[in-house]
């Protein structure tokens, strides 16, 4: 997987650069001293902030969107800074240069980077500074800085004389920072790779953690905007004097994406809006519908450019012709929808040129940038804070609820916060894309893979998020294609069709529609050998250790092959996803074609890890999540109009279908690999096979509703 | 024109339009946001207050209908988290992204209030009003239990 990550990297960094200008380039102030309730502040470097009274803020660069960074990012500054986890305040940190994720070459959370990008500079981040605190008591006290240490907030010296950090800050901040600095041998870590408690727990069990919904400026107004209802219409006229006349509403604005009605509460605009009238332009997508998205992409599949995933290995063609037996298989993924809790929103504040943007954000540095070219103001006129985001999953990597509030806020010369409804939400969302995989095996007379054949087809969220080339490989749809096995002939394709979808990137993106068909093939495989699918997957993996590994250790936790109640069946699969290696037990039962998962067993191993119970935490989250989409979701169209409007018919897991959770997580000295996401992609075809194996039907197209089941 | 509420023990008197769903007066209004918008149509439980005791969708609950009724958001539970819910919230480290949580700890709070020794099923029953889209649906179960030890032990 190496040469796509390195291809994925390149890619953004050059784009973003090339096409965007998007890096602002303004660090946090370097050693400027601001006057606050909370004393005065020091800024020794990007990530620390201290302040004369002894508070320390430490800087988290990613978005809090559940995965946790708000904890797991001061921890790595605390591990080096020696500072009492618990003790200190975080802030997310502003648009800046200094903050790009180097994995994807943008300031964005997202990816499962957050933990790979930070490893290293974190740490690196946490020692410069307390290098400085050191160097500052040294001139201070006139010793010899090698007979200093820093402990707990406190530089200690000889003859017991010690000094906090904040009586060290300002002097400290003064220093330059040092290009090179020691780091601990993991062994002596205290805080990184221990449980700690979430810093932002007590916030969110109290009401006063702060989401974009909470945001409230002087003199605030609030919006409801009414967009096409199909996906990229344009207003061609709209008649606003029956919301004009109601209770509270002190405009109505046209705005790129539709109009808004800005009145003196959240109420008061949304049922004005509902008496508003608009023409719309319903554009080319008008004649969309979810019947012509699998027709095209299959159209595509058999006449579309192919673009190879890596190198081809051996002769796929020629093993085929001489192979005992031929599998063929196509799978399908259907397109879905983020649904995070907290429905799009932001606020934006425009005056003089310049504009405030507060609210929740996976992508700062788009955010800022776009914004500005929007408005045609200048970047450093735009401030954007980044509130806690109520779930992101993909869907606020995406702007255009952010440009929508700063059109809004500027037409109206207020302060507003723009708020969408649920349904609005989940009918114009960047939907997951279509996925359609065709997979085809030649096996040898013991039933084994000589040949293997895997081509996608999907549509590129690179090409439109990022204007990807066309013609060109999108590492965000090759992801997990190439699966462990060892077979001696493999050929991986892919083709991308444009369905005229708005698409984005979903919790897991492309490891979702690869993984579901990589081991529900490998499962029908062993069927068509006659074998067990754990040995049948072990007896592939000989020179694969971490994958065998996860695999047995799942297998064995789950007790692969002891006797089940009557009813239940298991499934099992395996992948590794952002340098992550995972296997996945599902039991499960069906009746009536109703699926109940009563347990998945993981097992992962994703190298060296900074709060397990965080990971734990994630995995948990990810089955819930991927459970959803194996069983429930699925974005249909007419007339280019989402059919699904709320939770009602966009179905996520509840708390009675949630399964019990058994995770092994592997003790690991590896690098740290990411865990936001890939159990969300294999939780899929643990369960597809262990509905397979209930039912003896193999159902091929995703989500396996009761009538899916009952159909098969 | 106003309507009189009674919410976490304060009088008050709202003077949005009496149509209006009882959440926006609740945030908007009164400025508590702790409680949520997740749907606009009792579907997810972000909203899930208590009215005279009961959990209620307070998005689906015009505010005229509750006049004179006594109401308890998430910010009764108690402001330094010193309630058996917080309690057990904080040591399982139940929220993820929390949006959904004072949702949650609201409807677990109706159900410890009437059943201090929730089964599996009771937790289900009670809980299945309340989406967590991040999942957090194993460790709410856990705090819940938790809690309720806590309470039949008090």
């Amino acid at each position: 997987m190496s040469t796509l990550e390195t291809s994925r990297r390149d890619f953004l960094k050059t784009s973003t650069l090339a096409t965007g200008g998007l890096i602002m380039g303004f660090a946090l102030p370097g050693a400027k001293v601001e006057a606050q309730a909370a004393g005065t502040v020091y800024t020794p470097n990007a990530w620390v902030h201290i302040a004369d009274n002894n508070t320390i803020t430490l800087i988290s660069a990613r978005s809090e969107m559940g995965q946790g960074v708000y904890t797991s990012m001061p921890m790595l500054i605390a591990e080096e800074l020696n500072v009492d986890i618990q003790q200190i305040k975080v802030a997310i940190a502003p648009p800046a240069a200094v903050y790009v994720n180097a994995l994807l070459g943008a300031q964005i959370t997202g990816g499962s980077t957050s933990v790979r990008d930070g490893w290293e500079k974190l740490r690196v981040g946490g020692a410069q500074v307390r290098e400085m605190l050191i160097s500052a008591a040294a001139d201070k006290w006139k010793v010899d800085r090698s007979t200093l240490r820093a402990e707990n907030g406190m530089v200690l010296g000889p003859k017991g004389r010690r000094a906090s950090y904040g009586s060290l800050a300002a002097a400290a901040a003064k220093l330059p920072v040092p290009e090179k600095v020691a780091l601990k041998d993991p062994k002596d870590f205290k805080i990184v790779g221990q449980r700690v408690k979430r810093l932002d727990t007590p916030a969110k069990v109290n009401g006063t953690a702060e989401f974009g919904i909470d945001v409230k400026l002087p003199g605030m107004v609030y919006a409801s905007i009414e967009q096409c209802p199909v996906i990229g219409g344009k207003v061609t006229s709209f008649d606003a004097a029956k919301a004009k006349g109601m209770p509270g509403v002190l405009d109505v604005v046209q705005v790129n994406d539709g109009v808004a009605v800005v009145a003196s509460s959240y109420w008061q605009a949304q049922k004005a809006r509902k008496a508003l009238s608009v023409q719309w332009d319903e554009g080319p997508s008008a004649a969309l519908d979810h019947h012509k998205v699998l027709a095209g992409t299959r159209a595509a599949a058999d006449s579309g450019k192919v673009l190879p995933i890596g190198k081809p290995v051996g002769n796929v063609a020629e093993a085929m012709k001489g192979a005992a037996k031929v599998v063929k298989a196509e799978y399908i993924s259907p397109m879905q929808a983020h649904a995070a809790l907290e429905p799009m929103n932001f606020t934006a504040h425009y005056k003089n040129g310049k504009i405030l943007l507060v609210g929740p954000t996976q992508f700062q540095q788009g955010a800022h940038g776009t914004v500005a070219g929007v408005l045609g103001i200048k970047p450093e006129d735009v401030t954007l804070k980044t509130t806690f985001l109520g779930g992101g999953f993909g869907r606020r990597l995406e702007l255009d609820f952010i440009v929508q509030a700063a059109q809004i806020s500027k037409a109206v010369g207020r302060p507003v916060k723009l708020l969408w409804s649920r349904e609005d939400d989940m009918t114009h969302d960047f939907y997951r894309p279509l996925g359609l995989n065709q997979v085809q095996a030649g096996l040898d007379a013991q039933g084994m893979p000589v040949a293997l054949q895997f081509k996608v087809t999907s549509q590129s969220v690179t090409q439109r998020a990022f204007g990807l080339p066309k013609d060109t490989l999108d590492p965000f749809m090759a992801e997990a294609a190439v699966a462990a096995y060892e077979i001696p002939n493999t050929q991986h394709d892919l083709v991308i069709h444009d369905s005229g979808m708005r698409v984005g990137y979903w919790r897991a993106v492309s490891h979702n529609m690869n993984a579901f068909a990589n081991e529900s093939f490998m499962d029908e495989l062993a069927l068509a050998a006659g074998k067990d699918p754990y040995a049948y997957r072990m007896a592939l993996l000989k020179n694969k250790p971490r994958f065998a590994n996860v695999l047995k250790l799942a297998a064995e936790k789950a007790g692969w092959g002891q006797p089940l109640p009557a009813g239940r069946a298991r499934g099992i699969a395996l992948m590794e996803g952002y340098d992550t290696y995972m296997a996945q037990v599902a039991e499960v039962s069906v009746k009536d074609g109703q699926v109940t998962v009563h347990r998945v067993t993981v097992a992962a191993d994703l190298g060296r890890m900074v709060n397990p119970d965080t990971v734990e935490a994630q995995i948990q989250s990810s089955i819930a999540f991927g459970m959803s989409s194996a069983l429930m979701q699925e974005i249909t169209l007419d007339k280019g109009r989402v059919l699904q409007t709320n939770y009602n018919n966009y179905p996520v897991v509840r708390m009675h279908e949630s399964p019990n959770t058994d995770i092994v997580l592997v003790e690991s000295t590896e690098k740290p690999g990411g865990i936001g996401e890939p159990a969300t992609a294999l939780v899929v075809p643990a369960i597809a096979n262990a509905v397979a194996a209930a039912t003896g039907k193999r159902v091929r197209k995703l989500p396996l509703t009761p009538e899916a089941i009952r159909q098969a | 024109m106003s309507i009189k509420l009674n919410v976490n023990g304060r009088a008050v008197a709202a003077k949005s339009e009496p149509d209006t769903p009882l959440l926006w007066v609740i945030r908007d209004e009164l400025g508590l946001t702790g409680t949520k918008f997740g749907c606009g149509a009792a579907l997810c439980g972000a909203c899930t207050v208590h009215v005279n005791g009961q959990p209620v969708r307070s998005c689906q609950t015009p505010v005229e209908s509750v006049a004179g009724k006594k109401i308890a958001t998430v910010e009764s539970l108690s402001r330094n988290n010193t309630h058996p819910l917080q309690k057990a919230w904080i040591k399982h480290d139940v929220p993820q992204c929390g949006y959904c949580q004072s949702g949650q700890l609201m409807s677990a709070a109706a159900l410890l209030a009437k059943n201090k020794n929730p089964s599996d099923a009771d937790i289900d029953q009670a809980m299945s009003g309340n989406l967590c889209r991040c999942g957090t649906y194993p460790r709410i179960k856990a705090a819940i239990k938790d809690a309720a030890a806590s309470l039949r032990n008090a």
